[in-house]
């Protein structure tokens, strides 16, 4: 088969595209078909690519993608659409898709930073403790029991090894 | 307003800062969420006025910031916003839509902070140069001074939250504008920047996100905000542009001992033009500026008023960017079409390149 555009080289790419309402189907060749992903890429805006990329990480059933941003009312199919959040809460209600895309995005899902320096002065453990019941609380409201599991043993230890700490320092 | 920016000999754009040669300036921006308000896109009018008035309120408390003006976005006309943008003081973003966002610039126009663009505050210093550790220090103690009198949305194990995931963690992008004419002249450009894309840095054009590279400018940034430190984004980003530069002295190199002839003549054709132009287009002016840089910083250019090497890049510097439509505008001190920038532009070239 010829291809469909230069009508010159072998057609090894079969693509179907909706025109004007109608199904055209097409047979080109790889440097047309280079040419018309090219083309397709100027279009391309980072939110949307952010969106789908963020649809094939996450395969979210049907309960999550209806969630919604308790604090903003944002939900998980609107940040699809935009690529943007809409407050720090959402950080928290959408972690659990979150996660895989920030890996994706930053090979990293870990702050390693600097703290504000408000937030420097509380224990640092003490925080990381609050914050887990936090989110047991939320998985918990979310059904996702078996993330409410690995968050109590976390917080379980943080405890030990916080009264460990504190009997330290007692002797 | 603003007419003071064109008189100023202090900015990030004198040539004037260590190694300007080849990397033009350093720019370093954090950005910052107010805790407990909805990120500018889902903020109510209130709300952004809320932000507004809460970093109008924390600005003068600002060591670094005692010298700096507050601008209603509002307020600005077009013309007056576009010259922003050409200036690198805001984006092209925060330009668009501009019912309560801010812009808090310092007078030597280092330091600019937009208010309600993407995120609530970007902040951002700019310095001459390749300069990323002072950059960075400067901004730092701003951050720092600025948290003293807002809480920022932040959580211990994502790091500062911001609109775009792109950004969470350290919410910081470092970047260094570089010019690279051998690099393109021989062709290998293409190449080094798709490594660049490999190793996780950005590479964009002359005015930031999707814009394109005009005169041989490239802005090469970090792409990853998460699981690195401030420092380490930084150190990283040095060791980079490091490399990028050391291709160009060597592509330069090539020039000189291979192509000695043609590189000769495309940098005084380039001068030829600039130089007798009756009408000239900001891309085209560019490009030709661009190879006349290279020929001054290789010693081609000889025997003319350009041939001292600091005298000429300052006035090649300042051509890159009056040369731009809002600047010709601000000059003229009226609005102007097409072809009569085009005029004026090449008026100013012929006038500044005798």
């Amino acid at each position: 088969m010829v291809c469909d555009v230069c009508h010159k080289n072998n057609a090894t790419v079969h693509l179907t595209e909706i025109i004007n309402d109608k199904v055209v189907e097409m047979h080109i060749c790889q440097f047309c078909a280079q040419a018309k992903a090219d083309e397709l890429n100027k279009h391309l805006n980072i939110s949307g690519f952010l969106g789908s990329l963020a649809d094939m990480v996450g395969g979210l059933p049907q309960e999550r993608r209806l969630l919604r941003c308790p604090s903003c009312g944002l939900s998980y199919e609107d940040f699809k659409k935009k690529g943007r959040l809409g407050c720090g809460k959402c950080y928290e209600t959408f972690r659990r898709s979150l996660l895989p895309l920030l890996k994706k995005i930053h090979s990293a899902t870990t702050h390693v930073g600097k703290t504000p320096a408000s937030l420097e002065k509380r224990a640092s453990s003490q925080l990381k403790t609050e914050e887990l019941y936090q989110r047991l609380r939320r998985t918990i409201q979310l059904e996702e029991y078996e993330e409410a599991a690995k968050l109590r043993d976390q917080i379980k230890e943080l405890e030990r090894k916080e009264k460990k700490l504190k009997t330290k320092k007692n002797v | 307003m603003f007419e003071y920016f064109l008189n100023n000999k202090d900015g990030w754009l004198n040539g004037k800062g260590p190694e300007a040669e080849i990397v033009f300036s350093s720019r370093i921006r954090l950005a910052r969420n107010i805790a407990n308000l909805p990120f500018p896109s889902r903020a109510s009018s209130a709300q952004k006025k809320e932000v507004l008035d809460k970093v109008r309120e924390a600005y003068p408390q600002v060591n670094r910031l005692k010298n700096s003006t507050f601008v209603n976005m509002a307020e600005l006309s077009a013309l007056d916003s576009q010259f922003l943008i050409e200036r690198h003081l805001i984006s092209q973003e925060h330009a668009v839509d501009s019912k309560e966002k801010g812009l808090i610039v310092s007078g030597d126009e280092k330091i600019s902070i937009m208010i309600n663009e993407e995120d609530h505050l970007r902040s951002q210093v700019i310095l001459s140069g390749f300069d990323l550790k002072k950059c960075w220090q400067v901004l730092e103690e701003i951050d720092r001074d600025l948290e003293k009198k807002i809480s920022f949305s932040f959580l211990s194990d994502l790091g500062y939250l911001t609109a775009c995931p792109t950004n969470v963690g350290t919410a910081l992008r470092a970047s260094c504008m570089l010019h690279l004419p051998a690099l393109a002249l021989t062709k290998r450009i293409n190449k080094i920047l798709e490594l660049l894309t490999r190793i996780s840095f950005t590479t964009r054009g002359l005015f930031g996100e999707g814009t394109q590279a005009l005169g041989n400018f490239f802005q090469i940034s970090n792409q990853v905000s998460l699981g690195l430190s401030e420092t380490e984004l930084v150190d990283n980003l040095i060791g980079v542009v490091n490399q990028v530069k050391t291709q160009e002295i060597d592509a330069r190199d090539t020039l000189i001992k291979k192509h000695k002839i043609s590189l000769e003549d495309s940098v005084w054709r380039a001068l030829g033009i600039l130089q007798n132009s009756r009408l000239i287009s900001s891309r085209e002016a560019l490009s030709h500026l661009s190879i006349l840089c290279l020929g001054l910083d290789l010693g081609i250019i000889k025997n003319t008023d350009l041939s001292t090497k600091a005298k000429g890049r300052e006035v090649i510097n300042s051509l890159f960017v009056i040369i731009q439509p809002a600047h010709l505008q601000k000059i003229e001190s009226k609005s102007l079409r097409e072809r009569e920038r085009d005029y004026i532009r090449a008026e100013i070239l012929r006038k500044k390149l005798k």
